[in-house]
């Protein structure tokens, strides 16, 4: 079952808590690595592999594969895989495992997450270097298996793993959210759905679900429950509303503009719905996708890589078989404020290296890294869940195409909810975007979602949200995320401003005594001197 | 004094059998009932309407977790039990819980994929009493409405067959899926009368250094087990067991 976010949760903040206190600062660092002339064959390598899935048995089975046939063509090199369901826990882990110089060799992470590995001293190797070798680089004249060239990863997908300037990861798979719709309902509601959802629309028909008979039964679906519209994740949310009003979140430098008027009004509107019933997020109630399934949700917004859990066919649930309501699912793109400028979020597991004193072992990191790319890897893995591979090379080929193709064959390769949402990041690949990479923006993330999470579980709880409320909740949550400590971009010098007065006083001080110290030693030489003069 | 001395006999006796029924909750779960003023009853709590706030007395069973000041427990009192989701509580109050101890809870009652439990952020404060629940054989119970009254007690399960996990016969998956590994949660599928059932071994309540997690490592399909756990909800019935032994 799927009910690992309370944990996740945990992991995070002891995470952002334990590099706050153990971190970067102190460490002397690995020396920089540079890329070895020669691959070392004669010698073994033994490299570990942190890896995340969805909680997903072929997933990992994939990676088992990849692995075994990664090592039928590098003997010398033994890759352990370590498995993860969630990218906290891979935080946490990493964090700690910098302190103790054990980090993994290869990991799957966020690109938010290197920004905070890159605050220490060369812990993540930049991949340009490796990119550009001629023998061992992407696509190289030495590497042992058809590899992509740095041309055929998608550039958009690949300038999301650039941090100041460089690349510290390579993408492995790409998703964007969906709006999974209960279209039976929408229409018994006396509604068509349009062809790119509005948030207008979805409130509509939201509030209109919501409608009960006398015994507090829901008119639309004659069930206790009825949740219309759930999020999975608030940050998204949050974010992708703020992109599409164009309002301010962050900048490139890690400026943060979140808490704006514009922030505001999403959220009062939030109010306004989580208030009647017609909202609410997976944290306070559920996975959408259970809700959904059992008729009792029409719109459920999650990731495209959550695909092959929605819809009454669905090959995985975590619901029993009599809870399941038969429908028509729709996967449309998430609502929009215009829909003539869509913008959906890119996201999605990317892979970074850490370094070793060994460059050698970085460069074994590295085959198996690229190995990753390949068309078997990326074809196999995409067609697990709603992702799209992340290389032309793969995209293209005859046997993805064919796949695509076949959407609705069955309800289990091609079960044409998770193909169609396959199809929605593919055919919108210039519509995505993504925030900017800092050092702080993970937990930025975290505060843009937990203003919605908060409003709508006030609102259920009848308190009053106003203005005083949202003062005090940014306050809080600019508090509990840290949002006032200084976040600046890794590679940069921070500028940390004027000198507080009682810093000036103690550092005039001590420079002051330094001087009298100093005057004291070249007037006892002076007086020396003389006394030598006087007895020679 | 015929009739003093037989009714101070008889009060005698009286006190005796009620002292051995007695275990070692002692007096605390006579005392268990009784609430302080402003404290919910069960009956009131269960009464109580989600996201309301609620205040109850209660008695620590297990705990789950803690981090970042906040602990995760099973909790129940004489009439029923309260799951406790990520309450506020220092490292050094933590470990103070040790089960038996008594705590009463400010916070609200919410609900979360079927388990009802009382939401982040409730405050606590210890009090005096002690009460350890014995497990409540609920085996009849599996399969009908009844058994939801009973939600994140403390239960037994007796004389239940394992059933494969998969299709490849395997008697328990790391993960649902058995996408997990050694140190994650552990499911089994056991049956009664027909009727199968998935339990967990939920690793951050016994981990894989616990008897329990080695005992249902141990399994194999067709053994028939007794089991104890803590009666949690995750879409349906999803006990978090703590004890697997040879069915009696």
């Amino acid at each position: 079952m799927r009910q690992l976010w309370k944990k996740s949760l945990l992991l995070l903040l002891t995470a952002i808590c334990t590099f706050s206190l153990t971190g970067c600062h102190g460490s002397r660092g690995l020396p920089e690595f540079t890329v070895p002339e020669e691959f070392d064959t004669s010698r073994n390598y033994e490299i570990t592999f942190w890896a995340k899935n969805d909680t997903n048995k072929t997933q990992t089975d994939i990676y088992k594969k990849a692995i075994a046939d990664f090592e039928k063509l590098y003997p010398n090199i033994t890759v352990n895989l370590r498995l993860y369901t969630d990218y906290g826990k891979i935080y946490n882990d990493v964090i700690t495992n910098i302190s103790t110089n054990t980090t993994p060799n290869v990991c799957i992470t966020y690109p938010d997450h290197i920004a905070t590995y890159l605050t220490g001293i060369n812990i993540v190797v930049p991949l340009d270097s490796l990119f550009a070798e001629e023998r061992y680089g992407l696509g190289g004249s030495e590497v042992r298996f058809d590899a992509p060239t740095q041309e055929e990863i998608i550039p958009g997908f690949l300038e999301e793993c650039s941090i100041d300037g460089h690349y510290y990861a390579v993408p492995f798979m790409r998703s964007t959210e969906a709006c999974y719709v209960n279209k039976t309902y929408v229409e018994a509601l006396g509604y068509t759905l349009p062809e790119t959802l509005t948030w207008d629309f979805i409130w509509e028909v939201s509030e209109a679900a919501v409608a009960k008979d006398s015994d507090g039964t829901f008119l639309i679906n004659n069930q206790k429950v009825m949740i219309p519209f759930i999020y999975k994740s608030t940050d998204n949310m949050m974010i992708q509303m703020l992109k599409q009003k164009n309002a301010g979140y962050s900048t490139d430098k890690g400026e943060i503009n979140l808490f704006n008027d514009t922030t505001t009004g999403l959220l009062y509107t939030v109010a306004e719905h989580a208030k009647t019933g017609a909202f609410s997020t997976f944290k306070i109630s559920g996975y959408p996708a259970n809700f959904l399934n059992a008729g009792q949700c029409i719109f459920a917004v999650d990731s495209t890589a959550g695909a092959t859990w929605m819809g009454t066919n669905a090959p995985l649930s975590d619901i029993s078989a009599d809870a399941l309501v038969d429908f028509e699912t729709a996967v449309m793109m998430l609502p929009q404020f215009d829909p003539k400028q869509p913008q959906m979020i890119s996201q999605g597991p990317s892979v970074c290296i850490f370094n070793k004193s060994d460059p050698q072992v970085v460069l074994a990191s590295w085959l198996f890294t690229q190995y990753l790319l390949t068309n078997e890897v990326q074809i196999a893995y995409a067609e697990t869940e709603g992702y799209v591979p992340v290389t032309s090379k793969a995209q293209n080929s005859e046997s993805y195409q064919e796949y695509l193709s076949r959407m609705g064959e069955d309800n289990s390769t091609y079960y044409d909810v998770k193909i169609k949402a396959s199809k929605l990041l593919l055919d919108n690949l210039d519509n995505t975007f993504v925030t900017p990479v800092f050092n702080g923006s993970a937990s930025l993330r975290d505060a843009s979602g937990q203003l919605i999470e908060n409003v709508t579980k006030s609102v259920k709880r009848k308190e009053t949200v106003d203005d005083s409320y949202m003062e005090k909740l940014y306050s809080d949550v600019t508090s509990l995320y840290r949002l006032d400590q200084s976040h600046q971009s890794s590679m940069e010098k921070a500028d940390l401003g004027k000198l507080p007065s009682t810093s000036v006083i103690l550092l005039s001080a001590l420079a002051g005594t330094w001087c009298l110290i100093l005057l004291y030693l070249v007037l006892s030489a002076v007086k020396k001197r003389k006394r030598s003069h006087n007895t020679h | 004094m015929k009739k003093t001395l037989a009714i101070t006999l008889a009060l005698s006796l009286v006190l005796a059998f009620a002292g051995c029924g007695k275990s070692e909750s002692g007096n605390a779960a006579d005392a268990a009932d009784v609430k302080s003023e402003g404290v919910m009853t069960h009956a009131e709590y269960v009464a109580a309407e989600l996201e309301s706030e609620v205040v109850i007395e209660t008695y620590v069973q297990a705990k789950q977790s803690w981090w970042d000041n906040k602990a995760t427990l099973y909790t129940q009192d004489k009439d029923g039990a309260y799951f406790i989701y990520n309450m506020t509580c220092s490292e050094e109050d933590y470990a103070k819980l040790v089960p038996g101890t008594k705590i009463k809870v400010t916070g609200y009652k919410t609900e979360w994929s079927g388990e009802v439990e009382i939401a982040e952020g409730a405050t606590f404060e210890i009090e005096d009493g002690s009460y350890i629940a014995t497990a409540t054989d609920v085996t009849s119970l599996l399969g009908t409405d009844e058994l939801i009254n009973h939600q994140n007690e403390f239960v037994s399960f007796k004389g239940m067959t394992v059933e494969a996990a998969n299709d490849k016969g395997d008697a328990f998956l790391y993960n649902w899926d058995g996408s997990g590994e050694d140190g994650n949660d552990l499911y089994f599928n056991v049956s009664l009368n027909g009727q199968t059932y998935t339990f967990t071994v939920e690793s951050y309540l016994c981990d894989n250094t616990t008897d329990v997690y080695a005992a249902v490592k141990n399994l194999q399909v067709g053994d028939k087990i007794d089991m104890e756990g803590f009666l949690y909800w995750y879409e349906g019935v999803n006990p978090h067991i703590t004890s697997v032994t040879a069915a009696k």
